[in-house]
């Protein structure tokens, strides 16, 4: 099956019109011997055929399990109407708004974003989106770099261990010097990377780490999870220069990895040093308000070798999915919502008495916990019983084999907290 | 239009978690929020309302023809959607894949890489491939580190210089210089493909790779692309594919056998995944023998029935959190299992059929940057209607919208003057690539009569020209109350 | 500044040599090309250049062009208003929209740049 639609008829037609005799005079440029005969791959299917092939495939998952899997990624609920208007053709089948006068939607939707994104973090603008929240971290690195003309960039032990490692690999052939500490060194540091809630679930107030980093001309760019900011400090407040996210956790499916959303935002004095695409509001000639994309001259396809970054696709329908959803929250819905996780995962916590918490301060949506027995053979006891107990940290090299990273989003009712403590309780004896 | 910011009223909410169930929580004040939450209060209505609103807005490929060139834009066939939506693959956590405890929940979209993974390397005549990089340009910038990877380990001379055409895509030299290569620009021809001999002069020692798209952005074949991947060999450099214009010769040829060792493909392009207003894309890589041991981590391996992950030692690290844009990968997966082998070269036949046909009833009046045939697509030039009546590409552009259609990529490549670039794709019919034609000439003949009347173009669209040098000076990108 | 009395740079900069303190701007020509400036990026004061080096960055919307110090020497002024004002270079280029001043400048360079007159030929060959 295919979904070409040029019929035997038209095709003759249509090769008289271009003056060559068969289809395969269009393609003698390409050498003989460097045509390929035949492909090793299955048949193409009908569409019935597919459909079934495919759900086939997706009930060898077993998307079913009561979760508490999170470490950066979390099971939160998406209201129906995210799905519905993010659905809409006209938004998911359009291409980049080169042509603002016929992409004010997405525009529009883009600056929307934008303003959304600085009203959480309390920064003053954001970019069009970057791929994930690892991704915008190793953009946040080399901005800060060429903000403060210095290459040494300090990655605090709060930071995603995945992220700390894309940020090392997509780093390896640049300037950047990147090293472990949670301090700024003085003399020629760019930036320090902390994330807040850390990776292992403590909440930290990065104030006085922010004020250290400007004390020696460093700046501090803080991780954040957006869902947390109903509730918690933001980066805005405790004075970041630069925030970044994974957006995953307003309006996205975990989706087995993919596609998320890459948050970036900062102080409006480093603007154009930010990477990305950047909506902007002006008008037309008639005085109508209309969004074209700016600053462009600072992009790959203008600026080329001495663009800011690559990037070009970015994940533009991911951060219209996070703009419907934190729409649909609303003021009220977000702060609700962070309050559940909060309060949920506070009763989970002190339910587990068997066990030992490790985070040092107050934690959010997920704490870690070191059990009595392995992690990784709790969580395949508890996969028995139809839960995803959490993330062995051993996993990740962030811990003990007997540690647990467990997350606990607004999802989860009491009666299955109950349930899931004493299951635990029972496995990991 | 009103932003979401100018709507809604205090207290008024849509959709609410339930209410607690279990004690409430506090947290200390020092990590508190101490700033207002200046979100939107807005009914489920209001927000449907204002996003259905701002939907109609758009031109998309559903509603129009949008032969914007070098995007691929084709149709995306409902069924991948229906597809990408199945809860087995949607509500699937990543990190199942990550423990071993987990693995065997997830053994379903395990295989959707594997396999796509195989096919790709199949079809791209390679080694191996690797579905992590998320974007085309984020392929590119694995590419390079793959190959700065390889010749390290090689400890032979340093190579530092990618050599990259002067009509390449932009993201070539940008993903080059983040990877810590300095470019060095291969000039065009007056056929408008790779001068061979300047090529041949810039090869050496010091180049660790050539990164090519072929055909070019100039819908062009590269004739001598088997010549100039001998070369690279022979001097020790390796040769870098960039697939964004692979749906010309897709199921044809593959770039492995053209000779190049590392590539990678634009899946929203060539196997038909929506572009979703910029992205998410996909820019899976494939590699030959020589770069496999340095792809990223972990890789997705068969072992015996079950499918399970494997670290190399020599990776150059991780460029994804997991496997990249997986629902992406998921709807290409299931075109290419559609289509099949069959399908694929019809897919190439008719892009390259329609790209000509265009050409074929337009280059009387709107004269072609090169002569001759062209593959996917063409590059036209408004050049003589510039200098003559004052009628520039933008000019077009926007005239083109007034007639229901998607305007062509315009200035680009940055070699052609005044450049209209069309790629029609082979999902569209011969009735709409006439209409289109009409337009053009349509507006070919406006040119030469009724210039003024171009000028004022758009006039049907929601906003007429908008005033870039403004919102540049403005800066107003943020709505933030 | 009277353009007649000008040096030029193929990369279409102006520059003069008022008893050595030298007054750099981009060209007619290089401007025709940006279209509307909206951004003019500076140099710090004592910047220390060589020939050919990045000494600005001046942008429009579909453009970002770097200037380059068409001689070595060294930045002892910039012109400020531009950062409020880039398009002060559309309407002045050879006057109120100059960019930069340089000190200590390697006179040999200076000397080999082009006159208004081999400059106006080298247009010709570009157009």
């Amino acid at each position: 099956m295919d979904w070409s639609v040029i019929s035997g008829t038209e095709k003759r037609l249509m090769l008289n019109a271009v003056g060559v005799a068969d289809m395969a005079s269009l393609f003698a440029v390409v050498p003989e011997a460097l045509r390929v005969n035949a492909l090793d791959m299955p048949e193409g299917m009908s569409e019935c055929c597919l459909s079934s092939y495919f759900e086939g495939l997706a009930r060898r998952n077993c998307a079913g399990c009561v979760s508490f899997l999170g470490g950066g990624y979390y099971d939160h609920y998406i209201p129906a109407a995210v799905d519905a208007l993010a659905g809409r053709s006209e938004f998911f089948t359009a291409y980049t708004p080169y042509q603002p006068e016929c992409s004010q939607g997405t525009l529009q939707a883009i600056y929307e974003y934008q303003s959304m994104i600085c009203r959480i973090t309390d920064m003053e603008c954001a970019n069009a989106s970057l791929y994930d929240g690892g991704t915008a971290t190793f953009e946040s690195a080399i901005m800060a770099a060429r903000i403060t003309g210095k290459s040494r960039v300090v990655v605090h032990d709060s930071l995603h261990p995945v992220w700390r490692e894309m940020l090392l690999t997509h780093a390896s052939g640049s300037a950047l010097t990147i090293e472990d500490g949670n301090e700024p060194v003085a003399g020629d540091t760019a930036c320090v990377i902390a994330q807040n809630p850390a990776f292992p679930g403590t909440l930290q107030d990065f104030s006085e780490l922010a004020r250290r980093c400007h004390d020696v001309g460093a700046l501090l760019v803080l991780a954040v999870n957006p869902v947390s900011l109903g509730l918690v400090k933001t980066p805005g407040a405790m004075g970041a220069d630069i925030a970044v996210a994974e957006g995953q956790s307003v309006g996205l499916p975990l989706a087995f990895g993919g596609p998320y959303l890459g948050i970036l935002a900062t102080r409006k004095a480093h603007i154009r040093k930010m990477p990305g695409r950047i909506a902007a509001a002006t008008t037309d000639a008639a005085g109508r308000r209309g969004f074209v994309l700016t600053l462009q001259a600072r992009e790959q396809h203008i600026r080329r070798e001495k663009a800011l970054s690559n990037i070009c696709s970015n994940q533009a329908l991911c951060a219209l999915r996070a703009l419907i959803h934190l729409c649909l929250l609303g003021k009220e819905g977000l702060r609700e919502t962070a309050r559940a996780c909060h309060a949920k995962a506070e009763y989970l916590k002190a339910k587990l008495d068997f066990a030992e918490v490790l985070n040092a301060g107050p934690t959010f949506n997920e704490f870690s916990v070191r059990l009595p027995g392995n992690a990784e053979a709790v969580t395949a006891a508890m996969l028995e019983k139809k839960y995803l107990a959490g993330l062995p940290l051993q996993a990740v090299n962030r811990g003990g084999p007997n540690d647990l990273l467990i997350a606990v989003t607004e999802k989860r009712t009491r009666v299955e907290l109950d349930a899931f403590a004493a299951a635990l309780r029972e496995c990991a004896a | 239009m009103k932003t979401i910011f100018e709507m809604g009223a205090p207290g008024r909410h849509a959709v609410m978690p339930a209410p607690l169930d279990v004690p409430a929580a506090s947290l200390p004040d020092a990590v508190k929020r101490d700033t207002p939450l200046a979100l939107p209060e807005l009914s489920e209505l209001d927000v449907v309302r204002h996003f259905t609103q701002l939907s109609r807005r758009n031109f998309g490929v559903d509603s129009h023809y949008y032969p914007l060139g070098s995007c691929t834009m084709k149709y995306n066939p409902k069924i991948m959607e229906a597809i990408g939506a199945l809860p087995g693959f949607t509500r699937l956590h990543p990190f199942t894949a990550m423990t071993d405890a987990y693995r065997k929940i997830c053994q379903g979209a395990l295989e959707v890489v594997c396999e796509m993974e195989r096919l790709l390397a199949e079809v791209s005549g390679m080694t191996a491939a690797c579905l992590q990089p998320m974007a085309g340009a984020h392929g590119e910038l694995t590419g390079a580190l793959l190959i700065a990877a390889y010749h390290k380990a090689q400890n032979g001379v340093l190579r530092d210089t990618l050599l990259i055409p002067d009509s390449a895509h932009g993201t070539n030299p940008a993903s080059a210089v983040m990877a810590g290569f300095k470019t060095v620009t291969i000039p065009s021809n007056a056929q408008g493909v790779v001068d061979f001999d300047a090529y041949a002069a810039l090869m050496g020692e010091h180049v660790a790779g050539v990164m090519l798209t072929c055909p070019n952005t100039h819908g062009l074949f590269e004739p001598r692309v088997a010549d100039m991947a001998l070369l690279a060999h022979e001097n020790g450099a390796l040769m870098y594919y960039d697939g964004a214009n692979l749906n010309a010769i897709v199921g044809r040829c593959r770039p492995g056998d053209l000779g190049f060792d590392v590539m990678h493909f634009n899946l929203h392009k060539t196997f038909a995944t929506p572009h979703g207003m910029g992205g998410p894309g996909s820019g899976a890589i494939a590699v030959g023998e020589r770069l496999v041991p340095f792809l990223p981590n972990p890789r997705v391996v068969k072992d015996g029935g079950t499918y399970t992950l494997q670290d190399s030692a020599q990776s150059i690290g991780r460029i994804a959190p997991f496997f990249g844009n997986f629902l992406v990968a998921l709807r290409a997966y299931a075109y290419l299992r559609a289509v099949g082998a069959e399908g694929l070269k019809t897919v190439s036949e008719n892009a390259v059929l329609n790209a000509n046909y265009v050409l074929a009833r337009l280059r009387d009046v709107w004269r072609p940057a090169y002569d001759g045939l062209c593959m996917h697509e063409c590059v036209l030039s408004a050049a003589t209607f510039a200098s003559k009546h004052g009628i520039r590409a933008l000019d077009v552009a926007k005239a083109l919208l007034d007639r229901g259609f998607h305007a062509p990529t315009v200035y680009f490549p940055l070699t052609v003057k005044e450049g209209l670039m069309i790629e029609p794709t082979e999902t569209e019919s011969r009735e709409t690539l006439d209409a289109f034609c009409d337009a053009m000439l349509d507006i070919a003949r406006l040119a030469e009569t009724d210039a003024d009347v171009l000028h004022q173009a758009p006039r049907t669209m929601p906003v007429g020209r908008l005033n870039e040098a403004q919102a540049a000076k403005n800066l107003d990108c943020a709505c933030t109350g | 500044m009277n353009p007649d009395t000008l040096k030029y740079t193929e990369e279409h900069e102006w520059i003069v040599n008022l008893d050595g303190i030298c007054i750099i701007g981009i060209t007619e020509y290089a401007v025709d090309e940006l279209g509307e400036i909206t951004f003019v990026e500076l140099p710090e004061i004592g910047k220390v250049l060589e020939r050919g080096e990045d000494v600005a960055v001046v942008e429009s919307v579909k453009a970002a062009n770097d200037v380059y110090a068409p001689v070595s020497g060294t930045v002892v002024e910039v012109n400020d208003i531009l950062e409020m004002e880039p398009d002060l270079i559309n309407r002045d280029c050879y006057g109120k929209g100059w960019i930069v001043k340089m000190k200590d400048i390697n006179e040999e360079e200076y000397n080999e740049l082009m006159d208004a007159r081999s400059y106006r030929g080298y247009l010709k060959t570009v157009e």
